[in-house]
């Protein structure tokens, strides 16, 4: 199969203007009759949903959850990148271009991180013109802050809960298309299969998920933003019921997956603290502007701390190892994820681990507490304060900043991380591949669309934090809109998809079997035991640190456990009403084959790049060793259960030059 | 501490079965969260084929709002300014026998154990709870100033939820706080301003077709509020509805 990305020729900067304007347009009397079925209400497909609604496609979007509301973008904290330059400190759109190309390691595709760019830009407009409640200066303009990666402020947020109101700007936007009746909601609903008709995707089967009722959905294509699939590591930041299905169940029709392989382990999430965890949380990024990361300089102080003889705020300064700002001092601790997390584990693998299992860091605010106390102090005219006054002002100017995840913090563990360091490790976050896409993001299966961080195409082998955000809401409101048309201007002419075709019933027989096959095996363990397992296979062998010996027994470990589940998963209930145990039972499923496949993909990168860190490609001080020669590819697999093919993109580099990643 | 706990919850079938308290044990510790309190009884049950118990969840970390159960009488357990997923066992006692209940309101039908029906909220933002802009229609960001207290008001509201704690916790099943978030949020902004006559009307009009109840100033609903809305959003809402009716516009 030869890849074909179809990004447009001329310049860099030019191209996607220069592209939009020659892509072909379908008339408003057509577009009325063309059905368009989005999947997922995320930051991605809310976004899609609503401004294909906007234009005049009959849109039907699916979620699982009870409402568009609850997807996971929800979650996000920190903020959203976009290159307006209101700080005046050098940003430009070359700037995020360069900085996304580089931070994802230079295994993203040029054209499409700076199409990305350049939408970052419109994006803020948008949302502000929504409602979204930014942050403001006092003089009423917006504010930034500055994230990993980086060396300017090109961030906006609103305070930690940025996700939760770019989603909400998006589900109002969708709620109102929802009421102009051009987009039909269908909530607990979940795609469990896609249907293709002459070799195009023609609809999907979704699953009611309170009645357990199976529907034929057809439309003339059908556009993914369902997601990553980080749940495979069953403990991670994502919310529970994220899962592979749909983009699974589009790869077993062809979709090929591109680089699997490429997770992102997020450096601050709260440490785990027993074995009866389904969920880690993630504490954000922008917390490392003002923490500073360090463990305890001897051995016998970290295991004081983790038998509770001491509390971190006990040692001294001078038994502190910064170690983020001692191995990379350019950077410090906005170091990117990749660096931070690993950073952090080669501390506690020797022992410098601060939390009972050992594996945890510090995140320590208090330097920052006394600085912006003294700055209020001195603001406020106020010299010769005493010191716990002065304190006293940090912690309001902290608390101001990020007071609701210090709060958060507090409800987890039950400590107070404005008097005591938090404790913080790495934990699975975000995956970089997804199905393969090329320019108009459409995969290859024509007519399947795939946006958000359910593709592959923008963050290379590592996300830059607030660059999820940027690139669901891009891909929804700016790229889609018009490259759909690429695909859809063909069709204007093809009747009514109807869902009583052959391919249809067969497919909504498939699933149907598949469904009462998971229900009569009613073996004797959970399907919350098998993903536990799968979690932990893939965690020791594909987590942060992956050599050879390890995959090749992952891989092993998984067939067999897959083969396991198929004998002996018991899942409760029947297929005919609310049951959220088959519901998983089906996601764990489809887990238990994307998990090998990342192995496989992780074998074959014979290379350190990003996320993906590679034993035996490292350099002598522990630094990732990237293999530009062999590996500037996209590796896109299809799916075999015994023997999954490899095809490979090339990745050219015409504007930025391929270089070590330093942060030092 | 390990923690020995009798588990008091509501079992129902469906929405049209008649349903009734089961009490299981559960061996709990202090450092679980609620619902990894349940989902620990949830094991136990499955390993004993016996029905898990239903209950929504998603991000666990207290952002999406999809869980919602009402324990010991509140909406989202005892603490203030916490969702069920953040409550902390820590805060109960080895022994203790914990009442869970789904929410009881007639606009959210129970449909099976704790889970319930909010689309109700959905089409109350359905009816006006948004801007009217297109994609690409919106001008520069910095374009119209807000100040920064005015920001922070809108900002406070928008942190809505849309749990249905505010519902739950009402004795007459109100959702002016719910609504009223709403209608503040986007009344405050510049933005919003615009339509937002429109938009109070439609808002409360769905309200009431929903079946949702009238507010008489209890109080419960900012008490249970897991994002602590504040009550003054529902004297924004009223003064805005009676300006709108006031100026004769229609809903």
């Amino acid at each position: 199969m030869n890849l074909n990305s179809k990004v447009p020729p001329g310049p860099i900067n030019t191209k996607w203007t220069q592209y939009k304007s020659t892509i072909p347009i379908v008339a408003p009397n057509n577009k009325r009759k063309l059905e368009v079925i989005v999947v997922g209400s995320g930051l991605a497909g809310a976004s899609a949903a609503s401004s294909l609604g906007e234009l005049g496609y009959a849109v039907k979007c699916f979620t699982f959850h009870d409402s568009p509301r609850r997807a996971h973008s929800i979650a996000a904290q920190g903020g959203i990148n976009a290159a307006k330059n209101y700080a005046n400190d050098g940003d430009s759109i070359f700037r995020l271009f360069y900085d996304t190309v580089k931070g994802g390691d230079y295994r993203a595709r040029e054209a499409n991180v700076h199409r990305l760019a350049e939408c970052s830009v419109d994006i803020i407009d948008q949302c502000v013109a929504q409602g979204v409640p930014f942050a403001r200066e006092y003089g009423g303009l917006l504010e930034n802050r500055s994230f990993g990666g980086v060396q300017v402020s090109r961030t906006f947020y609103a305070r930690g809960q940025t996700g939760q109101q770019l989603l909400i700007g998006a589900y109002q936007s969708l709620s109102r298309q929802i009421a102009l009746g051009t987009v039909d909601m269908y909530n607990r609903h979940e795609m469990l299969d896609l249907v293709m008709v002459d070799g195009k995707a023609r609809g999907i089967i979704a699953r009611n998920l309170l009645t357990g009722e199976l529907e034929r959905h057809a439309a003339h294509a059908v556009v993914l933003a369902t997601g990553g699939y980080g749940n495979v590591f069953y403990l991670s930041t994502n919310a529970m019921m994220c899962n592979v299905t749909a983009a699974w169940k589009s790869v077993k029709k062809g979709a090929l997956m591109a680089n699997p392989c490429f997770t992102q382990i997020h450096p601050t999430c709260i440490p785990v603290s027993g074995d009866y965890q389904s969920k880690l949380t993630l504490m954000s990024e922008s917390l490392r502007n003002d923490g500073r990361v360090w463990v305890p300089k001897n051995i016998a102080d970290a295991e004081a701390i983790r038998t509770g003889k001491l509390k971190g705020s006990m040692i001294s300064e001078d038994a502190r190892d910064y170690f983020l700002e001692r191995r990379y001092p350019a950077f410090g601790n906005l170091v990117p994820r990749d660096v931070a997390s690993r950073a952090a584990k080669v501390e506690c693998d020797k022992g410098h681990g601060v939390s009972p299992t050992g594996l945890a860091v510090y995140l320590d605010f208090s330097a920052a507490i006394e600085r912006y106390g003294r700055s209020e102090a001195n603001k406020q005219g106020l010299h010769d304060l005493p010191k716990a006054r002065i304190i006293e002002m940090g912690e309001k100017v902290v608390s101001d900043k990020y007071g609701n995840l210090f709060e958060m913090y507090e409800k987890i563990t039950g400590e107070n991380p404005y008097k005591e360091p938090m404790k913080i490790y790495p934990a699975v976050h975000y995956t970089m591949g997804g199905l393969w896409v090329d320019y108009n993001l459409e995969t290859n299966i024509p007519g399947l669309f795939a946006l958000g961080e359910c593709n592959f195409s923008d963050h290379g082998a590592n996300r830059l934090g607030a660059s999820a955000l940027m690139q669901g809401l891009a891909d929804g409101y700016f790229v889609i809109p018009y490259t759909i048309g690429t695909y859809l201007s063909n069709e204007i002419s093809t009747p009514k998809i109807k869902n009583d075709l052959p391919e249809f019933l067969e497919a909504e027989r498939k699933t149907s079997d598949l469904i009462s096959r998971l229900l009569s095996i009613k073996g004797s363990q959970s399907v919350e035991s098998f993903h536990r397992r799968l979690g932990k296979i893939m965690w020791d062998n594909c987590g942060m640190a992956r050599n050879e010996e390890g995959l090749i027994k992952g891989r092993q470990m998984i067939r067999e456990l897959r083969e396991e589940f198929y004998r002996d998963v018991y899942v409760p209930g029947s297929n005919d009403e609310y049951n959220p145990e088959l519901e998983k039972a089906v996601r764990v499923a489809d887990f238990l084959e994307m998990g090998e496949l990342m192995m496989l993909d992780a074998l074959n990168r014979k290379e350190s790049c990003g996320g993906h860190f590679r034993e035996e490609s490292s350099t002598a001080d522990g630094e990732a060793k990237r293999n530009d020669e062999e590996f500037a590819y996209v590796a896109a697999w299809a799916w075999d259960d015994n023997n999954p093919v490899m095809y490979k993109e090339n990745l050219v580099f015409e504007n930025v030059e391929l270089k070590t990643r330093s942060y030092k | 501490m390990d923690m020995k706990l009798n588990i008091k919850v509501w079992r129902q079938k469906n929405s049209s079965a008649s349903g009734a308290f089961e009490t299981y044990q559960v061996n709990a510790n202090e450092h679980m969260s609620f619902l990894e309190m349940l989902d620990v009884l949830n094991e136990d049950l499955v390993s004993k084929k016996m029905e898990p118990i239903a209950f929504e969840h998603d991000c666990r970390e207290g952002i999406c709002g999809t869980c919602c159960m009402v324990i010991n009488g509140r909406p989202h357990g005892p603490n203030a300014g916490t969702t069920t997923c953040q409550l902390h066992m820590r805060f109960f006692k080895d022994g203790d026998t914990i009442v869970v209940e789904p929410y009881r309101a007639k606009a959210f039908p129970v449909l099976k154990d704790l889970v319930v029906d909010r689309a109700a909220f959905d089409r109350i933002i359905q009816a006006g709870g948004y801007i009217s802009v297109n994609a690409g229609q919106a001008p520069d960001g910095n374009s119209i100033p807000i100040g920064k207290e005015r920001a922070a008001r809108a900002f406070e509201a928008a942190a809505c939820i849309g749990c249905g704690a505010c519902v739950a916790a009402c004795p007459n099943g109100s959702a002016m706080l719910f609504t009223s978030a709403k209608v503040s949020h986007l009344g405050l902004l510049p933005q919003g301003e615009v339509e937002s006559e429109r938009r109070v009307s439609a808002m409360v009009a769905q309200m009431d077709k929903e079946g949702f109840g009238m507010c008489s100033n209890v109080g419960a609903c900012e008490a249970e509020c897991p994002k602590e809305i504040k009550l003054d959003n529902i004297a924004f809402l009223n003064r805005s509805y009676f300006k709108s009716k006031f100026k004769g516009r229609e809903a």
